[in-house]
């Protein structure tokens, strides 16, 4: 029965790992896109919040208005969302819907799957980004930097921000039970780490303890990144230093990173560990 | 050498024993049908050859390694229609063949399994909008787009009308004609005599008759069931000498509504489960 088989023998190569993560990319993004669901609560919702809180807040005060203030600290949002919400709760979905089953069943492995949701996470970031910063120029005379040292600043935020968030969300994944609490559960952190972050409201009006233990977090870090990137630096005058602490920050961010790749890398599960 | 070999295999859930000690040969090239009522088992052991849960027991070779441990090359070789999934929503059903495509070295064209599971007037409808049936081709495609040696198919026509079921088993008829070995699990009886070369009997996770669909639990030496009417009513009686038994009828006439029936699978089958439980 062995001797007739017209099947080849697997001679030919497997697909690379970056080839099958690239391509896992592509349809990670179209369906990303095409879930209108997920376009306008994950995507568009930080920008609304930007339109909202600043039409609240655009009253002209001393220095940079709080509509500008919180144009450059929202952007951190809108990371913390396409990043550590959407991936979050992505991946809880991939294990439930049986993605994630579906792809061990295949050659696939976890680094192409990661990779595919880097290429999302990527894209998708960058967008948001200049969703909000769309939102600040046009509604709030948000002034676009000229100086190409702040455009790096810019650069190594952006980036170690969404590794950050990414890593962390990934992690996070595996906390919620089910699909649907994993956007409840994802949400919470980021909401409460927003206000005690000075993201929402102005970061010296907040009590002091509050500021303390929101500083071992790294949305406070995020927020006040960005703001060093697009308001005037007589604007630091107004944090919690007084300065915008680049070194601190790029520490704090990159001691994420690494916590984050740890607990990813201890904690991922192919699917749910009830299944068996 | 046999495309699945399984000795002694068990698996507990708590204190509940899912596969009690499981034997099983399934040799290259044939189609091999898991038959048992429901939480028998079947997915369990479908799932641990398929490398997705842990055996607490027993040895398991699936072409030629361990599913625990093997890797991206073993994979490639196998294909798996999972019992449950409602993945790839929003993709288009070419888009989403055309992109698992890519996952292997081997695979057979696009268009040659869009037409093979009868997808093909749905191609760029998105996955979410498919009826149930439908989805489950999809299911079917994404398992054989790779080429592969093995198919384990878990209730793979469940949704199914009777005419996707029939052009189901000539796809079944064909890639085991192409080599393909096949392990399909069904409730479907007529399923199982139509494509199995052989098959096997799971309850309470154990094995309770195996042999070919002819001759499984004594089929083949089963009693027939005679039935007629006459003057008297109607009559049934169960006979390993069926023909006798019309012989002597025929002396007697005034009889009408003849049958002789030899035992169906079903028959079989449902003896087989009322006997172990
Ligand atoms: N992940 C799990 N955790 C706990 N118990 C499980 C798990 N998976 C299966 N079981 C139990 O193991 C038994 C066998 O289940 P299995 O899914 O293998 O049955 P099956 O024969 O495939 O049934 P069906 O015909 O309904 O698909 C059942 O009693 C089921 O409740
Ligand atoms: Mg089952």
């Amino acid at each position: 029965m062995t001797t007739a088989l017209a099947l080849p023998s697997s001679t030919t190569a497997l697909p690379s790992t970056l080839r099958t993560g690239l391509s896992r990319g592509g349809v990670e993004l179209r369906m990303f896109f095409r879930d209108k669901g997920a376009v306008i609560f994950t995507f568009s919702f930080p920008a609304i919040v930007l339109a909202l809180l600043g039409s609240i807040n655009d009253e002209p005060g001393p220095g940079s208005p709080m509509s500008q203030v919180l144009a450059a600290s929202m952007i951190a949002y809108g990371i913390l969302s396409t990043a550590f919400i959407s991936i979050g709760t992505g991946i809880a979905n991939d294990r439930e819907d049986g993605t994630l089953k579906r792809l061990r069943g295949t050659p696939v492995n976890a680094g192409a799957y990661f990779i595919g949701k880097t290429v999302l996470v990527a894209v998708a970031s960058l967008a948001e980004v200049a969703l909000l910063l769309a939102v600040g120029v046009l509604m709030f005379d948000l002034e676009l930097p000229t100086d190409p040292g702040r455009w790096l600043t810019f650069g190594w935020l952006l980036a170690l921000s969404i590794v950050a968030c990414t890593l962390l969300g990934i992690a996070a994944s595996g906390l919620a039970r089910t699909a649907r609490s994993a956007a409840a559960v994802l949400n919470l952190p980021v909401l409460v780490l927003q206000f005690t972050s000075g993201v929402f409201v102005h970061i010296s009006s907040l009590p002091e303890a509050m500021v303390r233990v929101a500083a071992f977090f790294p949305v406070r870090w995020m927020g006040q990144g960005f703001r060093s990137v697009f308001l005037p630096d007589s604007m630091a005058a107004g944090e919690v230093a007084g300065s915008w602490e680049h070194p601190v920050t790029a520490l704090v961010l990159g001691a994420w990173c690494l916590i984050g790749l740890v607990l990813c890398l201890t904690t991922f599960r192919w699917t749910d560990k009830r299944a068996g | 050498m046999n495309a699945i070999e399984v000795r002694d295999l068990h698996k507990h859930y708590g204190s509940h024993r899912a596969v009690a000690g499981i034997d099983l040969q399934v040799r290259e090239g044939e189609v091999f049908a898991l038959l048992g009522p429901n939480g028998a088992g079947k997915t369990t052991t479908t799932e641990i050859l398929e490398g997705y849960r842990q055996r607490d027991n027993g040895t398991v070779r699936v072409l030629g390694q361990d599913p625990g441990t093997a890797g991206r090359d073993w994979r490639a070789t196998i294909g798996i229609v999972l019992q449950t999934a409602t993945d790839a929503a929003e993709l288009t059903v070419r888009e989403t063949i055309k992109h698992f495509r890519g996952y292997y070295p081997n695979p057979r064209a696009v268009e040659d399994v869009i037409d093979l599971c009868g997808l093909r007037e749905k191609v760029n409808a998105r996955v979410r909008s498919l009826s149930g049936g439908q989805r489950r081709r999809v299911d079917v495609a994404l398992g054989i787009i790779g080429r592969p040696r093995l198919l384990f198919l878990d209730e793979p026509t469940t949704g199914f009308d009777p005419e996707a079921r029939r052009q189901f088993w000539d796809l079944v008829r064909t890639l085991s004609g192409e080599g393909t070995t096949i392990l399909l699990t069904t409730h479907y009886l007529d399923e199982a005599e139509a494509l199995a070369d052989r098959l096997a009997v799971i309850a309470a996770g154990r094995i309770v008759a195996e042999g070919t669909p002819r001759t499984v639990g004594g089929r083949d030496r089963a009693p027939a069931t005679v039935s007629w009417v006459d003057g008297a009513g109607p009559h049934e009686v169960r006979t390993t000498d069926p023909i006798g038994t019309v012989v002597q009828l025929d002396g007697r006439g005034g009889i009408s509504g003849l049958q002789v029936r030899q035992p169906s699978l079903e028959d079989i089958y449902l003896d087989l489960i009322g006997a172990s439980a």
